[in-house]
């Protein structure tokens, strides 16, 4: 996967909490058996009327965020569905940061495998960002080396990742590789189990 | 005697394959299911670096998602097709055993686990779909993966997980009579909240847990990920190894009894820690219907629906308002006043033969109001056959239910069974999502029991009147 170490991007506010993955991409596009193509059908239900129309009044369709790479949201972003669909809907779509206040445990992780950074940081740090990006046209920079997020305005924040993921994303490993080095151990683990 | 330990650390400790410091540990699997949304790209990872599915008599896999409950040797959709195909050659190629479409065994993955004794107390389960937490019922650690986990687990047998934190959600006392495993897990979520379980594995305790058989079991765990609990679980006991005798995959004679007694001696330790415990009594939980678009937005059947001023904060104002919008419901409006348009009564929630038998008790000798539509889909074809043995199948159609093949189905709609805009479905699915039965489709998630009455009645009605008072 491509490794991610330092973003800095147009931020897209979402400003709602319990974003289920079926509102990420809804199961009509889950049909597919290939990992691409997926950016065309992100928050399909709400970009889009019935008769495959964008509908105005869902701000992703408007212009100005055709460039937008991060992504901020309410807590709970993910929740739901373990669909990995959804993370390659947000990375095809162009975003490679989502922040939000917390997430959920199964799209949190899928996120990882996919070169996406999940920034957990407090309440009041996202609602600071969220209203700075409803209000103008707002960049970030996402820092992975130094843990940290910040803008050209004087607001920095600090986030939590596990070392483990935090080395992933960096180099953008491939992960059963990684694991295969262990395979040793994998084969005395079943011959001791019988 | 060491420490008291959880199920949760005898499972973990038994299973680490290796450890290091500052990684999370790797884990062993000992059952890995396989459908075919969530498992093409994950074939398709292997063949591109030339890997071989390490353990192709540790995985199983079936149709369930997106298969046609009616006509289903003609699948009309060619995307669909394309995918149930796909499966079906992934698992030539892999050597992996497969329940497909014509196969007697096909059915729901969390129905057919069970179902064939695979899912068994202390082992380590995972599947592409986060509804995996229901295995979660037997004593296993159960939690649904993505599909580069899949490919992983294909590959390696293994996965990289942080030890979890653990909780205890404990039931205190009696569920009161016509209150149902569906209810109790519902109430849970209502008044926890869908996001109590994250980073969790839930731990169901107290007596009405013990006091469930192992169908009512599997519908309180497959709901952990309701509640943002990867995996939940209930320690075995006499009910988990009485239902595991003689099934296909269980072990036979005296190698039973042995794994009996290893199964039992897995259960949470007297004096054992937890990271949290919640409580709850039993005897509070009414019959529920959910009113808004998460599990959490529940009611007990008596109750109105809420009211945008009556929240904390903003966040939860915009929510409910957002909710009443989507569901087209008033504030203050008693939730038996709905009408409703489609009853599906199936998902790995809740079609296994005891929900169907609950749901036929119902519906016994009445018709499907006239307004409303009503389909009953077995979670599997063994299910399905087993009820129509019992005749279960005569008491649905004469009251005017469609019965059909076994599949996920109205749950996620993924096939031809959809809820059109607008309307409304009594479900005993496990998501009120925004269009998940449906775009615009207005989902309410009730019991088997609450489904039936409410497709005689045309609108949410309180099961228990209903029981005493026949039409």
């Amino acid at each position: 996967m491509e490794p991610i170490q330092q973003h800095e991007g147009l931020v897209y506010p979402i400003n709602r909490s319990n974003i289920d993955t079926d509102q990420i991409i809804p199961k009509q596009f889950l049909k597919r058996i290939e990992r691409q193509g997926f950016g065309q059908f992100l928050f399909y239900n709400w970009r889009f009327h019935d008769d495959g129309t964008p509908r105005e009044d869902f701000s992703l369709n408007n212009p100005v965020y055709e460039a937008a790479s991060i992504l901020v949201a309410g807590e709970n972003f993910g929740c739901g569905s373990s669909r990995e669909h959804a993370p390659w809907a947000l990375q095809d779509f162009g975003f490679r940061v989502i922040i939000a206040p917390s997430f959920a445990d199964i799209f949190y992780n899928n996120c990882s495998k996919n070169g996406i950074l999940p920034i957990a940081l407090k309440q009041e740090e996202v609602e600071a960002i969220m209203t700075a990006a409803e209000s103008s046209s707002y960049h970030l920079t996402a820092d992975l080396e130094a843990q940290r997020v910040y803008d050209n305005q004087g607001f920095e924040a600090s986030f939590d990742i596990t070392s483990y993921m935090r080395e992933m994303l960096l180099n953008g490993w491939d992960e059963i590789s990684v694991t295969l080095t262990h395979e040793d151990k994998i084969s005395q683990f079943e011959a001791a189990r019988g | 005697m060491g420490r008291p330990q959880t199920i949760v650390e005898k499972i973990w400790d038994t299973h680490v394959i290796h450890q290091e410091e500052n990684k999370p540990d790797l884990l062993y699997i000992d059952l890995h299911l396989v459908h075919e949304v969530t498992s093409p790209q994950a074939f398709e990872g292997l063949r591109m670096k030339n890997r071989k599915v390490r353990r192709p008599d540790r995985t199983f896999a079936t149709m369930d998602h997106n298969v046609p409950t009616i006509a289903r040797h003609f699948i009309s959709d060619p995307v669909s097709r394309k995918q149930m195909e796909t499966l079906y050659d992934n698992c030539q190629e892999f050597d992996i055993p497969l329940a497909d479409i014509n196969h007697p065994d096909q059915g729901i993955v969390h129905v057919i686990g069970p179902q064939l004794g695979l899912t068994q107390p202390g082992k380590t389960i995972v599947c592409g779909d986060s509804h995996t937490s229901t295995h979660g019922a037997f004593g296993a650690l159960a939690f649904g993966i993505g599909t580069s986990e899949v490919e992983h687990v294909l590959a390696a047998q293994s996965i990289w997980q942080a030890r979890p934190k653990t909780m205890n959600v404990k039931v205190n006392g009696r569920l009161s009579p016509s209150v149902t495993a569906k209810d109790l897990i519902l109430a849970i979520i209502g008044k926890f909240g869908v996001r109590f379980g994250t980073g969790y594995v839930l731990e169901f305790t107290g007596e009405a847990i013990e006091n469930l058989t192992m169908e009512e079991r599997m519908t309180i765990c497959n709901m952990s990920i309701e509640a943002g609990a990867r995996a939940g679980l209930i320690s075995p006991d006499d009910t988990t190894v009485e239902f595991l005798r003689g099934r296909r995959h269980a072990p036979e004679g005296a190698a039973f009894e042995e794994a009996a007694a290893s199964w039992k001696a897995l259960a949470t330790d007297d004096g054992a820690a937890y990271d949290a415990v919640v409580s709850i009594d039993a005897e509070e939980v009414e019959p529920q219907v959910t009113w808004g678009i998460n599990p959490g937005m529940c009611l007990p059947v008596s109750g109105t629906v809420p009211s945008p001023a009556q929240a904390e904060t903003d966040a939860e104002r915009e929510e409910i308002e957002r909710a009443l919008d989507y569901m087209g419901l008033e504030a203050g409006q008693a939730i038996t006043s709905v009408p409703i348009q489609h009853v599906f009564i199936g998902s790995c929630t809740n079609s296994r033969l005891s929900d169907l038998e609950r749901a036929a008790e119902v519906i016994r000798g009445q018709q499907v109001h006239e307004d409303v539509r009503a389909l009953v889909v077995p979670g599997s074809q063994t299910v399905k056959q087993q009820a129509e043995e019992k005749g279960i199948d005569k008491i649905f159609t004469d009251a005017g239910f469609e019965w059909r093949e076994a599949g996920c189905s109205m749950c996620l709609a993924m096939n031809d069974d959809v809820v059109p805009p607008g309307e409304r479905c009594a479900s005993t699915s496990n998501r009120n999502f925004e269009g998940r039965q449906g775009n615009g489709a207005r989902t309410h998630l009730v019991a088997p029991e609450m489904a039936a009455a409410a497709a005689v009645e045309g609108r949410f009605t309180d099961v228990r009147k209903f029981q005493q008072t026949p039409v």
